[in-house]
């Protein structure tokens, strides 16, 4: 089956997934990052490699955050950046989802960031890219259902490649909410491609989706031993109607189970970083202790985060 | 009229025929095959050489949207489309608007198709008022109208008394009730089979629990009421081990399969291609192959188009949004001969099989004289070319519904002639 998100030149031709990226992209667009990094420090946060493009954040579903950081990467490269919050305009009007496309093609979009609630949405835009020969239109997915949330998946390797350098003797462990995780199927995808040897999933059998295993990860639905000597630990958002009801009974009991504490952080190794992709729920899956405390990289993903977006945006432009 | 078709290559399962023989065809029925009858004069002929004459297809499962979806599909298009696919009997579940609930709605449906004399259509009326799983329809009153069995197509009854009442109820004047096994809670928010791929892609599982729980629950009630129940749209292999065995303890059921769980897998949801949203979800491959195994079997005695015409405002959507259903009244005469090509290496004996499961099982499912060519029956005869391959392609289909998974696709045997009660309704 042809890959969508790449070119007939195997380049990137959208960011759909991190699923079945060819390793090589996924460390240049790493590297391409490493080179933004220090753009966001200087007195003038620009560069010049998208001037004239026209960027449309398309969000679907509400965010503050990762709109936020798109929009900071659009214009630290220069793009033009039209935010549409569609759940509020088009959709509520009752226009189709491919409708509101055409509609910005015609405006001459250079790029649509989109976020969806439905898994597939971007596919489905992408398609219709190529199905009206618009082949200079880029998609990076922002979020789509609980499919995928690839620049997620990649400021996090970023963050975990900052701290440990080389993958390839590392245990990462991922907490919580599987099921309903774009971040965590994004993170899984992405940490086997770049060769971590051990991945763990951990959390109650309510909240981890069927065939997890062959996913290529190892699934502990007890923490105190899922912790046992990683490396990395990416906590997953708990959302709020999920805290009660058949998933879970209580966000007291799932801190009980499965909250990181001080005392369950010392399971991992003496150097395991903590990583979320925020917003936290103070309480819920991390205690402040931990999210505050010094093995903590929250706030550092975040100024990844943007780093990562900028390096996915010029290197989509660029072919 | 009296029609002659010569020369073809005959298969009717249902009498032991596999050869070539001539048909003579006078007044709707058929009055010789092999030989003429004395003073036959054909009044037109069609030579069939190097055609497969079979009965015309007996459909179990054909919506056709009318009323109250006209804008998706309508009786003209989707009859049609049925004589492009060698239909000439097709059943069509109650999920219209309003529901089939009523005997006049069925009578006008009914002589909606007579009079556009193109296959003939058997509706399933409801087996509650609504579908609602609530109050009991008026059988018998339905039944007279020209129903000829219950249904609550996909809306599962949550009050097993309900559903308890209903069956005994329909035992009790010899009516069937048609049910698709399915959980009405388990899978409800549901998309895709729940497995690797479903947890790969983010997309909400249908567990096969779902299905064989539904059964459970059916056969204890089959048990305890008697009633003749025909199970639609198996799709797993556990849920085909239950019926297997519910069979071989003597229960008075028989089931169906729709034509592409023959064929298709999870894996062909591919990047989340619409085309193959379908309920139930198409599983994993060893569900379709027990699919496979259990039409070989007879443990599934029928094979259905499952035809569910929908349109592109409802199928370009992104996967969960989009309405399931596929197109199928021209592809399951194909579909059925690709089952014996793969699994029979296409011999005499997995074509005539494959055939017995679209026309005289399919019939004897719902009691029809259809699906056989004896002397004395009605006229409905499919001409196919064996030789022929075709590429599935909007364009080439006349049924409303446009969208399948098996796009692009390229299928064997075109049917070239279909003829309803004597008359030449569809020639390519």
């Amino acid at each position: 089956m042809l890959n969508p998100q790449l070119n007939k030149n195997g380049e990137l031709q959208h960011l759909l997934t991190i699923e079945g990226l060819p390793k090589a992209i996924v460390t240049h667009i790493l590297d391409t990052a490493s080179s933004f990094v220090g753009i966001s420090d200087r007195e003038v946060k620009k560069v010049p490699l998208m001037r004239g493009k026209s960027v449309f954040n398309l969000f679907f579903e509400n965010s503050t955050r990762t709109r936020t950081t798109f929009e900071i990467a659009s214009k630290r490269l220069s793009a033009d950046v039209i935010n549409l919050n569609i759940s509020a305009s088009s959709a509520s009007k009752g226009e189709s989802l491919l409708d509101t496309i055409d509609n910005l093609s015609a405006m001459h979009a250079d790029m649509f960031v989109v976020r969806h609630s439905q898994s597939g949405a971007p596919y489905l835009i992408a398609k219709h890219l190529i199905d009206t020969r618009q082949p200079h239109v880029h998609v990076v997915n922002a979020g789509d259902g609980r499919h995928a949330h690839p620049t997620q998946g990649l400021l996090d390797m970023y963050t975990i490649r900052h701290y440990k350098k080389d993958f390839t003797n590392l245990t990462v462990a991922i907490v919580g909410d599987i099921l309903h995780s774009r971040v965590a199927r994004s993170d899984i995808h992405a940490l086997t491609t770049l060769g971590v040897p051990e991945v763990r999933v951990i959390g109650p059998q309510t909240l981890l989706p069927s065939g997890l295993a062959q996913m290529g990860v190892r699934v502990f639905t007890d923490i105190n031993e899922g912790l046992k000597g990683v490396d990395a630990i990416i906590m997953l958002r708990l959302q709020n109607e999920r805290m009660s009801g058949a998933l879970l009974p209580s966000a007291q009991e799932f801190f009980k189970s499965y909250g990181l504490t001080t005392e369950r952080l010392a399971l991992a190794k003496p150097d395991a970083i903590v990583m979320h992709p925020g917003p936290m729920n103070r309480g819920v899956e991390i205690e402040s202790a931990v999210a505050d405390g010094a093995q903590a990289v929250i706030l550092p993903q975040v100024t990844f985060g943007i780093a990562v977006r900028m390096a996915v945006m010029s290197i989509l432009a660029g072919n | 009229m009296k029609l002659h078709i010569k020369n073809g290559h005959l298969i009717d399962p249902a009498n032991g025929i596999d050869t070539q023989k001539d048909i003579y065809i006078a007044a709707g029925k058929i009055v010789g095959v092999g030989t003429a009858p004395v003073d036959f004069q054909a009044s037109e002929t069609i030579d069939a050489t190097g055609l497969t004459v079979i009965p015309g297809l007996v459909d179990l499962s054909a919506r056709l949207r009318e009323p109250g979806y006209e804008y998706k599909a309508t009786l003209e298009s989707e009859l049609q489309a049925a004589m492009q696919g060698g239909v000439t009997s097709l059943v069509c579940p109650p999920d219209t608007d309003p529901v089939l609930d009523e005997p006049g709605l069925v009578e006008m449906l009914k002589h909606r198709a007579k009079t556009l004399n193109r296959a003939h259509v058997f509706p399933l009326g409801a087996l509650t008022a609504g579908l609602k799983g609530e109050a009991l329809t008026e059988m018998a009153e339905l039944t007279d109208a020209g129903c000829i069995g219950f249904s609550q197509a996909d809306e599962p009854i949550l009050d097993t008394t309900v559903l308890l009442r209903a069956m005994q109820y329909a035992k009790t004047f010899g009516y069937a009730v048609w049910l698709r096994p399915q959980d009405p809670h388990l899978g409800r928010s549901g998309i895709a089979h729940s497995g690797p791929i479903a947890s790969r892609l983010g997309l909400s599982g249908v567990p096969v629990m779902a299905e064989t729980i539904a059964l459970h629950t059916i056969l204890e009630l089959v048990r305890a009421s008697g009633a003749r129940v025909h199970l639609c749209r198996m799709s797993s292999a556990a849920g085909l081990e239950l019926v297997r065995a519910a069979k071989k303890e003597g229960l008075p059921i028989t089931c169906d399969v729709g034509a592409h769980y023959i064929h298709m897998t999870d894996a062909d949801i591919g990047f989340f291609d619409s085309n193959a949203r379908v309920n139930p979800p198409f599983r994993a491959q060893r569900d379709r192959d027990a699919i496979r195994r259990a039409l070989s079997d007879g443990t599934i005695d029928a094979i259905c188009s499952d035809h569910t015409p929908v349109d592109d405002d409802e199928k370009l959507l992104p996967f969960g949004e989009a309405s399931p259903g596929a197109t199928g009244l021209e592809l399951l005469l194909s579909l059925a001969l690709k089952w014996a090509d793969e699994c029979g290496d296409g011999s005499p004996q997995a074509v005539g099989k494959a055939v017995a499961k679209v026309t005289s099982d399919a019939a004897r499912v719902v009691g029809l004289a259809a699906g056989q060519l004896a002397v004395g029956s009605t006229a409905d005869i499919c001409l196919f070319d064996s030789a022929v391959r075709w590429k599935v392609e909007a364009k080439a289909l006349a049924s409303q519904g446009k969208h399948t998974p098996f796009l692009g696709y390229e299928l064997i045997g075109q049917v070239k002639a279909t003829i309803v009660a004597g008359h030449v309704a569809f020639l390519r």
